[in-house]
């Protein structure tokens, strides 16, 4: 909001210039965004928390700057004719639900001449940003801007027979077109003003178009009440329909107020309209508030703050502020006035303090004491994770929810299990509606995302959470690490371009469980959704599953506009926390040489190395140390159905050294064991 | 004798001079003073001689000897040394070249931040708390003073799940799951990092973007020590000559509630448009725990006081690398990623 610091001067002395004010405010928890020359004034745009909408009322912006500048604050005097005739004759008041409305009062003016309100009241209403109607409108605007408090006025000669206003709420499937013509259907929890036949204004909110103030109007009804801040706020949500009066309603406006915000529009319109007031104020007030009474300790404050302020000027703060204190033994009872409700609490007086001396003024100390700090086993595996795959990807970081779309895109069955998402209730759009149950897709997106802008060999990694649904109060949630490959190792004059195809991001996962301390495991034949189902395995280690590694299903590289290959894995990362944990236990090294024999034979097309590795194992656990493959061929010479695969078989003994013959026995020994177990034929 | 030494001299020092290799001065070696060389051969013709004559001789031919050796394993070494020389010439590289292109990678710029705030924290006494992205209502607002239909609740847009399960808008329900765990024990330190969610999106925010939440809790913690921790942590993070201020600011789960600032890092306070031309950065908030709020944790606010802040990872990170577009953290744009 704008607020025109020429008139905040009628209420205030201010000797500070624009700037200094604003910072003086600022540094008090009045927050101005900026200020702005407008001719010979100045314009502060007010960014106000929540719990100080009082400021919204010029007079209470006042306040603030008495209680910083210690000038004396200027409340206008109000001055009323009235007349010899009595409200009780012009109107009845009736409120039917007091729990929404806590007051309710209005007075009545008479044979006003509707106009243009005068230019000083026109420019004051265009510098806070209300555009200027007619004298009667803008004055209950200018009072509202001066007061905090909202008024509404109705044309008395337009409101039903009965005269009389009932408060009540809307009733079922009710309509109402308000001031900006607009018909709005009611729910059964929005509060009404009626005339006892229609309703005239949506409380708080809007009046309505039936009883608007025209060129005609010679009588005016001037509301001036008092509604409950959350059901207005419910409202005017539900309606989407904010005006000056909600806003000032939602954050909460003294109830106590209100006789003064509507006399001081009765002598306005009175001068301005030249009226004649209807003797006296119709007042419904059901919900009588009164001013609170804190019990303030000052060693609490010091407590708290940290600072060494005396009695007194503790005391001197806050009746800068205008509350009325009475001294007590040990401590002092500070009576609220109702304007601030956001002062509810001791604390909240302390606060009054520290920001009235100055956050600045308060020391800087470190707390006390000692705490072993530190990141949990779970917090430092996490980290190493990182740490390793930021040496072979860039990280990326998705948006944890998805389009439910992309599930059909990665072939997911319709009865996957992974389909059971958790869904937004409001979300943003379709596109990101639901909880990813996988890092997949989101992966996928990147590489086509980064092909599109012609970034070319891409290699990415996500660690974060997917979502699914669970039988307890919220839902699961599991931390994952996934990764995607495609391309091929940058261009290099080395010519030593490697494909990132399957055994290459395989071989970082085995970097990556050595330096975990993940030993042990394998990989499984596997078909996933997803991926292709010739080239993808599953993780397994000590009978769990850690995860899936394969090349992406053709189909879905096309459906992501993915032309080259791409493989990725998607692991749990508290499985693998889960299953490292195996100490590292130093093993002697030979003193003497290791022998080293190549072997190749000839296997069946659709044989597994591994099982050949784990033929050669058996049959030589004493000498044999390591088993490497080094080749695997097909083509010439090898016959059809077949596949020539090579070893480098490495013998050694902790004893000795090995004898040739020896060796060679072993050789022999492991060829024949290839034969008997998985028909191998020496090449 | 003595001339037939001498011609051997001159000879093995043309030699000598000439030999231009390591081979050649073995060849001389070898010819002059090995097993069956000159030497060797003419100290044996010796016996001939008489005793005087030999001693002469012997000695004549031993000095001999052994300056030529002193000379060849001279010359051998100068030989070698110009041989290395002119090899590490031969094998010059252009060392301008890129190395072997092992694929390489980076953490994402907000994981670099994050772990740099959390060093500083841990390093102040902090441990680090985490909980659920997917909150009970009750954690993520009515246990931090937010009941239904607050306007507080206006200060963020939620994402529902249902009516009592919501994305968590800040990381801020950890802290009374934390205290829920650990009353009355004090003192609790902890830091909370993750993923935070609010309907919103345009350039300015982000529909998902990432906090530092925390708490410290003990019998007595003032708002004199949240100044001093935090200020400590803006001049570890940023800059050690940074000014900071704190301003009065509102949050329903603390009170006195602030909000700090710090001299902009662009322009030093001088007013550039990163600061709004103002010279200060809001950076975060913070605020003493509310009373109401450490009774839902399960301490009593007159035994136990405390303090609370929390920021945004992305505008630290923003503020420290010169980002000037929140949605490229998550455009994962290989151009960007790489520069971290």
């Amino acid at each position: 909001m704008g607020v025109s610091i020429n008139w905040l001067k009628e209420y205030v002395d201010i000797d500070w210039n624009a700037e200094e004010l604003a910072h003086r405010l600022t540094m008090a928890g009045i927050a101005i965004e900026g200020v702005e020359e407008a001719g010979s004034d100045v314009i502060m745009e007010l960014d106000l928390t929540p719990n100080r909408g009082d400021c919204l009322g010029l007079i209470n912006l006042a306040r603030e700057v008495s209680a910083l500048n210690g000038r004396p604050l200027r409340i206008p005097q109000l001055k009323i004719i009235e007349n010899r005739e009595n409200i009780n004759d012009y109107i009845k008041i009736e409120i039917d639900a007091p729990d929404l409305c806590p007051r309710y009062a209005a007075r009545v003016v008479k044979n006003v001449e509707v106009k243009p309100s005068p230019e000083w009241m026109q420019n004051v209403l265009l510098r806070s940003g209300i555009r200027p109607i007619s004298n009667i409108v803008d004055v209950t605007n200018y009072v509202m801007l001066e007061t905090n408090q909202p008024l509404h006025a109705f044309d008395y000669n337009l409101l039903g027979k009965e005269k009389k206003i009932v408060v009540r709420k809307a009733e079922y499937q009710e309509n109402f077109i308000t001031l900006d013509e607009v018909e709005r259907e009611l729910d059964l929890d929005s509060l009404v003003i009626t005339d006892g036949i229609r309703s005239v204004a949506l409380a708080g909110v809007m009046g309505g178009l039936n009883t608007e103030i025209n060129d005609d109007t010679r009588d005016v009804l001037i509301e001036s009440a008092n509604f409950l801040n959350t059901n207005i706020r419910r409202t005017s949500k539900k309606q989407g329909l904010r005006s000056d009066s909600s806003v000032r309603f939602e954050k909460g406006v003294d109830p106590n107020g209100v006789i003064y915000a509507v006399n001081r529009a009765a002598q306005l319109i009175q001068e301005l309209a030249g009226a004649e007031v209807v003797k006296g104020i119709y007042d419904v007030y059901p919900g009588q508030k009164d001013p609170l009474i804190i019990n303030l300790r000052p060693d609490r404050v010091n407590f708290l703050l940290g600072t060494e302020l005396s009695f007194s000027e503790i005391k001197g703060y806050l009746e800068k502020l205008k509350f009325n204190i009475k001294d007590k033994k040990g401590y002092l009872a500070v009576e609220i006035p109702t304007y601030r409700p956001d002062i509810s609490m001791e604390v909240d007086l302390i606060e009054e303090v520290a920001r009235l001396y100055g956050y600045n003024n308060v020391p800087d100390t470190l707390p006390l004491g000692i705490n072993r700090g530190g990141l949990t086993d779970y917090q430092r595996f996490r980290d190493r994770v990182k740490e390793v795959m930021a040496a072979y990807f860039y990280e990326v970081i998705n948006y944890s929810f998805i389009s439910p779309q992309l599930f059909d895109r990665i072939l997911l069955p319709a009865d996957s299990l992974l389909r059971n998402v958790v869904k937004i209730a409001n979300p943003l759009s379709e596109e990101q509606s639901v909880m990813r149950t996988l890092l997949l897709p989101g992966l996928l997106e990147n590489v086509s995302g980064n092909l599109a802008r012609r970034n070319q060999n891409l290699n990415f990694f996500e660690m974060g959470a997917v979502y699914y649904q669970s039988d307890d109060r919220l839902p699961d949630e599991k931390l994952k690490l996934g990764a995607v490959v495609a391309g091929r190792v940058d261009l290099n004059w080395l010519k030593n371009q490697v494909s990132m195809d399957f055994y290459y991001l395989k071989g970082i996962v085995e970097i990556l469980f050595r330096e975990l301390g993940i030993r042990d495991f394998t990989f499984e034949e596997y078909e996933g959704p997803g991926y292709h189902p010739g080239r993808t395995a599953r993780i397994i280690c000590q009978g769990q599953q850690i995860g899936i590694i394969g090349e992406v299903h053709p189909l879905v590289l096309e459906n992501f506009d993915i032309s080259d290959k791409a493989c990725a894995f998607e692991l749990d990362v508290k499985t693998m926390f889960e299953i490292k944990g195996q100490k590292i236990m130093m093993e002697q090294i030979a003193r003497y040489p290791a022998v080293e024999r190549d072997i190749a034979v000839l296997l069946g097309q659709d044989a597994k190395a591994s099982e050949a590795i784990a033929v050669i194992k058996a049959s030589e656990p004493e000498l044999l140390q390591d088993v490497i493959v080094f080749d695997i061929y097909t083509g010439e010479q090898v016959p059809e159905g077949y596949k020539s695969a090579a070893f480098r078989l490495t013998f050694q003994s902790m004893e000795r050294t090995l004898k040739e013959a020896e060796i060679n026995s072993r050789v022999d020994a492991i060829l024949s064991d290839l034969q008997k177990h998985i028909q191998a034929r020496l090449r | 004798m003595l001339t037939k030494l001498n011609e051997i001299k001159v000879r093995a020092e043309e030699l000598l001079q000439e030999a231009v290799s390591i081979e050649k001065l073995n060849d001389l070696r070898v010819k002059t003073l090995g097993r069956k060389g000159e030497i060797t051969l003419l100290l044996r013709s010796l016996k001939d001689l008489s005793p005087e004559e030999k001693a002469e001789m012997g000695m004549a031919a031993n000095n001999f000897k052994m300056q030529m050796e002193e000379m060849i394993n001279k010359k051998t070494e100068e030989l070698k040394q110009q041989e290395i020389e002119k090899r590490l010439i031969a094998e010059k590289i252009d060392v301008s070249l890129p190395g072997l292109p092992l694929m390489r990678g980076s953490k994402h710029p907000l994981t670099r931040v994050y772990e740099e705030i959390r060093d500083i924290f841990v390093g102040m006494g902090f441990n680090v708390a985490e909980g659920p992205e997917i909150e009970l209502d009750y954690y993520n607002f009515e246990a931090l003073n937010v009941p239904r239909d607050h306007p507080a609740r206006d200060m963020q847009d939620t994402f529902y799940i249902n009516e009592d399960i919501v994305l968590r808008t800040h990381t801020s329900p950890v802290q009374v799951r934390t205290m829920e765990k650990l009353a009355p024990q004090v003192p609790v330190r902890i830091i909370v990092p993750g993923k935070v969610y609010r309907k919103d999106d345009d350039a300015t925010h982000s529909p998902m973007f990432q906090q530092v939440e925390g708490l410290v809790l003990d019998s007595r913690i003032t708002l004199a020590d949240l100044k001093g921790t935090l200020m400590h942590f803006a001049r570890e993070i940023f800059d050690t000559d940074l000014r900071v201020r704190f301003r009065p600011s509102y949050f329903p789960f603390t009170e006195p509630s602030a909000e700090m600032d710090i001299s902009c890092v662009i322009c030093k306070g001088a007013g550039c448009r990163v600061c709004s031309h103002t010279g200060w950065l809001e950076i975060l908030g913070a605020g003493m725990v509310n009373p109401r709020v450490l009774e839902y944790g399960g301490y009593d606010p007159e035994k136990v006081t405390g303090f609370a802040f929390g920021m945004g990872i992305e505008r630290i990170a923003m503020l420290k690398y010169g980002i000037n577009d929140l949605r490229l953290f998550f455009d994962n744009d290989r151009r960007f990623l790489k520069q971290f």
